[in-house]
């Protein structure tokens, strides 16, 4: 349908993403390019001396902390949500569990990860148990560690991986399940090879919604990491706010940035491709 | 679909995945009404929510703070996003596919880039920090949610209810007044939930955009929980797991719209 009033409706959806979204994207990304200002901030000097300095061992060593951090909090997610999705397809009670899982999923980010410093923090239930029980002289250093950043990730992002695995399975049609049962297949193979190809593109999006927030995470390592467990987040926000080393803070931006468009497209990819039937030897 | 189809297995990892969600927030529950200023249970005691409602002013004040920035945002992000949902959906552009990009960037960005990039941007043009710029950055955040909740509800239904207006002489307002948004009720009401839920859960984006005397409740939890346990946030923590529940009992309905994103 052809319209004149139609510009009229998405005017201010243009303007203001691109006028809001788009240009402070476009800064951060001329930044990268610049020189260092003085007192902070940058100079109208054009150099790639930020990248320079992210090429060093250190920044190299942050963003694979970054990436083996994320990356093993996404697969642990991935591993509980699968069973726990089936669970709740299959169940008589969807709302009822959707409902269970919405309320941790809505329950304040911060509430979520202050309940692990409550438990596990140096002043935590776990270790004034231990104290007054006596086994323990001083507090154990159950949080700081890269450990409790995976810990906390996986707990603050599991329904990301819950909700779309469930909704995908959710179509599924479970009596193939049986089928590949009749014709001999043995429960975890009928899992295996006929449930898991037929809900990959779930998996996809599960894995897209929890790497990601993992990926490019700040809140979690500054609250429960310690610097073993600094991700490139920490590091973008240091030399920000701290360290006032603007270029270089956009340089480590437009990695992240980047790094999750690969991530972002990798999934997509994979995700959308059919399923290959594998034959059951 | 009896139980037993889905074995001991699943049985399990659904117990172990709720106690896992849960045993946090029954503890912080437990502890809250402990007399104890430790994590030692000393007795039953309300003094922690006494303290809560009656002596901590500054949460109040960064609550009240953290409203008006959902209100407005949500406001303003559903009142752009919805317009712009419509206004795709309905009528042919040759840039629909660029917009769209545009639109959804946001899901696809971590947060900390798109707060350091409103920081920079925000200082670049000499926007002072606090709530309006706080306002600006939920409002954009906002709006991709909108969009996909509204394009959704414009799926789902039959586009041949909007040409039997235009056939009956209905002018384009009267057919976006008197179809279009009746149609989509549920979906502007779900969107302006979603909104409001974002922003007044926001950290990260709001931490980069916030200037001083612009305390919003996260920022105020953040900057309790960062020197530990405290029994005030344990207190805090139970009215806000209420408030959850009880926010998403009387929205239940909307789930369809919310989960399919």
């Amino acid at each position: 349908m052809k319209s004149r009033s139609g510009y009229a409706y998405i005017a201010p959806l243009s303007l203001w993403m691109g006028l809001l979204l788009l240009a402070p994207i476009g800064i951060i990304l001329s930044y990268s390019f610049l020189k260092r200002g003085l007192y902070g901030g940058v100079s109208n000097q054009i150099t790639l001396e930020a990248y320079q300095q992210l090429w060093s061992p250190l920044y190299a060593k942050v963003f694979l902390n970054t990436l083996l951090l994320s990356g093993i909090a996404t697969v642990i997610m991935i591993l509980m949500a699968i069973p726990t999705a089936y669970f709740m397809a299959r169940s008589k009670r969807k709302t009822l569990w959707l409902f269970l899982i919405i309320i941790p999923f809505w329950t304040n980010f911060l509430i979520r990860i202050y309940a692990w410093i409550a438990i596990l923090g140096n002043n935590g239930i776990v270790n004034q148990c231990l104290l007054r029980v006596g086994w323990i002289d001083q507090p154990l250093r159950l949080l700081y560690n890269p450990l409790s950043v995976i810990l906390v990730l996986v707990y603050t992002y599991l329904p990301f991986a819950i909700l779309p695995l469930f909704s995908t399975i959710e179509k599924f049609d479970f009596s193939l399940l049986e089928a590949a049962r009749d014709l001999g297949a043995t429960r975890f193979q009928a899992f295996y090879k006929v449930l898991i190809p037929a809900i990959k593109s779930g998996i996809f999006s599960a894995l897209l919604f929890c790497f990601i927030p993992a990926f490019g995470q700040y809140a979690v390592p500054a609250l429960v990491g310690d610097s073993r467990s600094y991700m490139m987040g920490n590091i973008i926000a240091r030399e920000l706010t701290i360290t006032r080393n603007w270029p270089l803070s956009a340089a480590i931006s437009t990695l992240l940035t980047l790094a999750t468009l690969f991530a972002l497209m990798v999934f997509v990819i994979q995700g959308s491709r059919p399923a290959r039937v594998k034959p059951i030897e | 679909m009896s139980p037993q189809k889905r074995g001991l297995f699943t049985w399990t990892m659904v117990l172990v995945t709720l106690a896992f969600f849960y045993l946090p927030l029954l503890l912080l529950t437990f502890f809250s009404f402990n007399h104890s200023k430790s994590m030692v249970w000393e007795g039953a005691s309300f003094r922690w929510y006494a303290a809560l409602f009656l002596h901590s002013p500054d949460l109040w004040a960064s609550f009240g703070k953290s409203i008006m920035i959902a209100l407005s945002a949500s406001l303003v992000a559903t009142l752009i996003g919805s317009l712009g949902a419509i206004g795709l959906y309905w009528y042919a552009f040759k840039s629909k596919r660029v917009i769209t990009v545009l639109t959804l960037l946001p899901l696809l960005l971590p947060e900390i880039i798109m707060g350091v990039s409103f920081l920079i941007f925000f200082s670049k043009i000499g926007l002072p920090l606090g709530l309006f710029s706080i306002f600006i950055a939920h409002t954009t955040f906002c709006i991709p949610y909108v969009f996909l909740i509204m394009t959704a509800r414009l799926d789902e239904f039959d586009y041949s209810v909007i040409e039997a207006a235009y056939d009956l002489g209905a002018q384009e307002w009267v057919v976006l007044t008197n179809v279009i948004l009746p149609i989509c009720r549920p979906a502007i009401m779900a969107s302006l939930l979603m909104s409001a839920t974002l922003s007044l859960e926001d950290f990260v984006i709001t931490f980069f955009v916030a200037g001083p005397g612009s305390t919003t409740l996260p920022l105020y939890i953040y900057s309790m929980i960062r020197f530990g346990v405290s029994p005030v946030i344990n207190a805090l923590s139970v009215v806000l797991i209420v408030g959850t529940a009880i926010i998403a009992v009387l929205t239940s309905r909307l789930f369809k719209y919310v989960i399919q994103k």
